[in-house]
């Protein structure tokens, strides 16, 4: 099933990226609140999955033999509603529902309100449990479908993490990729300042997983890094993705405070501007 | 006399037989939870987790989510301390996980305090979603148990370490949120002069009260509550219209549990009954299970008393 990473075509994604990029400013704007700095920095690995990776079915999103998703870091949800919405999980219009009452696309992501989610999230350090249960339910049924599972660096102070970092080699679970989204920013400030996670790989390494290290915003190197993790047997994987919380948008990169804030109509369109201003 | 954790592990292994989408997750206490059986009949079935709950949890919510019926085991108390994992990965997220919290409150005895699960039906009653029962004996954890696997949704079942009598024969057949009688005093049909709500460990001693009562003129019935939640309204009423007052009993915090979903049923309705509620009121201590159960207030003493005593007006 690997494909070969010359065959993907790359400027498509980037642009698809962009674009995504400026229905989470407008969601984000009309919204009033919301999460641009994490929805950004997430934003290639997410692109890279729905849009080439994944085998799953907008049109069927219970189909059996689907690829399962695990947005762990819930907060990162508007960049997730962007894919769903492009790949056609759910009409484009419904994007500027967000955080509104009666809308489908809650805060943080509900999977009995919004086809597409795989698990509501939002409360950190749960989804790689999770992602655990249904590479499990994999292996028991002999299926080949795979779990991915983004995480956030700050989430993985979450001491429920490192239970499952310990759980997934043990049971071989080879068909769990983590992906982590290492952008080194948390509400309260620097991650290596709020708690330090250093030496990342070294930790995952030692908790027996299969490790690599990439920049989470170069496609080449993320699906290298699938493609790899498909191909080496007998332990999950993990990718560590160097990200830049609100990668994309000149303003927002790496600021703090564009953890959690929205932007203001003109913010929104000067990052608009920015964002399309970009050659395709 | 059994054991409710015996009864669940045969019940388990059993159903296992049956229903090959049941797994179990431990979290290094299946010899104390007693699904060594079902281990040993279906080891690609069965996950030992380690000694940790919240994990065992979230794993068990995503086997659920790929069609799988997960039972995941631990102490009472060893569950509940994971209740934000519960929140979001069982109730929130409506997987059809079943927690069995074995090991249910003082009557551990000797264990102490620090292993007494004295506040899980408290906690989870708040969260919506999840039906929480508490079996009486080892025919009624079978039937349950059974329901449970069949039951799509979230579901808590709390049970005993130590033996309880039968208090059913082979006909009996449980219902979801119904009180059932399981001591009515010879003659009386009509009025009783109390009618009292017991469940788990505290149901041996409710009866025996309620038969010293009966030797010294007094009626009063005895009802099993398998049903934390739903608990169905209309029974009690019923218990309370027939009867002087309504004692509930539990081996339980006094706060949160069946005591107070009784209440919650009386206040609702505006009916005058009173209710005295026999509970948990502190931590515990070591010691034997009857020992404890006198000296913390869930003895027959202690329930015939509640059932006599005079209630300030």
């Amino acid at each position: 099933m690997a494909q070969a990473i010359q065959s993907v075509n790359i400027p498509r994604l980037e642009k698809i990226a962009r674009e995504l990029r400026v229905d989470v400013i407008r969601m984000l704007e009309a919204a009033g609140s919301g999460h641009p700095g994490g929805s950004f920095s997430e934003m290639e690995i997410l692109v890279a999955l729905y849009f080439h990776r994944l085998r799953h079915d907008p049109k069927n999103p219970a189909w059996e033999g689907r690829d399962r998703l695990i947005l762990s870091k819930g907060h990162g949800c508007p960049g997730l509603y962007a894919c769903l919405a492009r790949a056609g999980y759910f009409p484009h219009e419904e994007l500027a529902s967000l955080r509104k009452i009666g809308s489908r696309l809650q805060g943080h992501p509900d999977r009995l309100r919004l086809p597409g989610i795989e698990v509501s999230t939002g409360s950190l350090g749960q989804g790689l449990s999770m992602a655990i249960g249904m590479a499990l339910a994999a292996k028991l049924d002999g299926a080949s479908w795979r779990t991915y599972c983004i995480l956030g660096d700050g989430e993985i102070q979450e001491g429920q993490i490192w239970e499952a970092a310990m759980a997934a080699p043990k049971f071989n679970l080879d068909n769990l990729t983590v992906i982590l989204d290492h952008n080194n920013g948390q509400i309260d400030g620097p991650v290596e300042e709020i708690m330090p996670l250093a030496p990342l790989p070294e930790k995952w390494k030692a908790f027996n997983w299969h490790v690599q290290c990439i920049d989470g915003h170069d496609f080449k190197e993320i699906f290298a890094a699938l493609e790899t993790a498909d191909a080496v047997q007998g332990k999950p994987h993990a990718i560590l993705a160097k990200t830049v919380k609100g990668k994309g948008v000149s303003f927002m990169e790496h600021q703090i405070e564009w953890h959690g804030k929205a932007p203001n109509r003109e913010q929104a369109e000067k990052a608009v501007a920015e964002l399309a201003g970009k050659p395709d | 006399m059994k054991a409710t954790r015996d009864a669940f592990g045969e019940a388990i292994a059993a159903l296992g037989e049956k229903n090959p989408r049941i797994v179990v997750l431990d979290a290094d206490l299946g010899k104390s939870t007693m699904t060594g059986a079902f281990m040993k009949r279906f080891p690609e079935r069965h996950f030992e987790l380690g000694i940790a709950e919240s994990n065992m949890i979230g794993a068990a919510a995503g086997l659920a989510l790929c069609g799988k019926i997960p039972f995941v085991t631990s102490f009472a108390c060893f569950l509940i301390g994971r209740l934000e994992t519960i929140r979001v990965a069982v109730a929130y997220n409506q997987t059809n996980v079943k927690m069995v919290g074995t090991h249910a409150g003082l009557g551990i005895g000797e264990d102490g305090p620090s292993q007494m699960g004295l506040e899980d039906l408290g906690a989870l009653r708040s969260l919506p979603h999840v039906t929480l029962l508490q079996p009486g004996d080892a025919e009624e954890t079978r039937q349950i148990v059974a329901w449970a696997a069949e039951h799509k949704g979230p579901v808590y079942i709390r049970l005993t370490r130590q033996k309880v009598p039968d208090v059913h024969s082979g006909g009996y057949q449980w219902k979801l949120g119904r009180l059932d009688p399981v001591f009515t005093p010879a003659g009386e049909t009509e009025h009783f002069q109390a009618s009292v709500l017991a469940g788990g460990g505290t149901l041996e001693g409710a009866i025996d009260a309620a038969k010293a009562l009966e030797k010294k003129g007094f009626s009063v019935r005895v009802f099993n509550a398998p049903t934390i939640k739903p608990l169905d309204s209309t029974d009690v009423l019923d218990a309370a219209r027939n009867s002087n007052r309504l004692v509930s009993v539990e081996d339980h915090s006094v706060v949160g549990g069946l005591g107070s979903a009784v209440a919650e049923v009386l206040a609702g309705a505006g009916l005058p009954a009173p209710l005295i509620r026999l509970g948990a009121t502190r931590f515990g201590e070591s010691g034997t299970g009857a020992e404890l159960y006198s000296k913390y207030g869930l003895s027959s003493e202690h329930i015939q008393d509640a059932c006599i005593r005079n209630i300030p007006q």
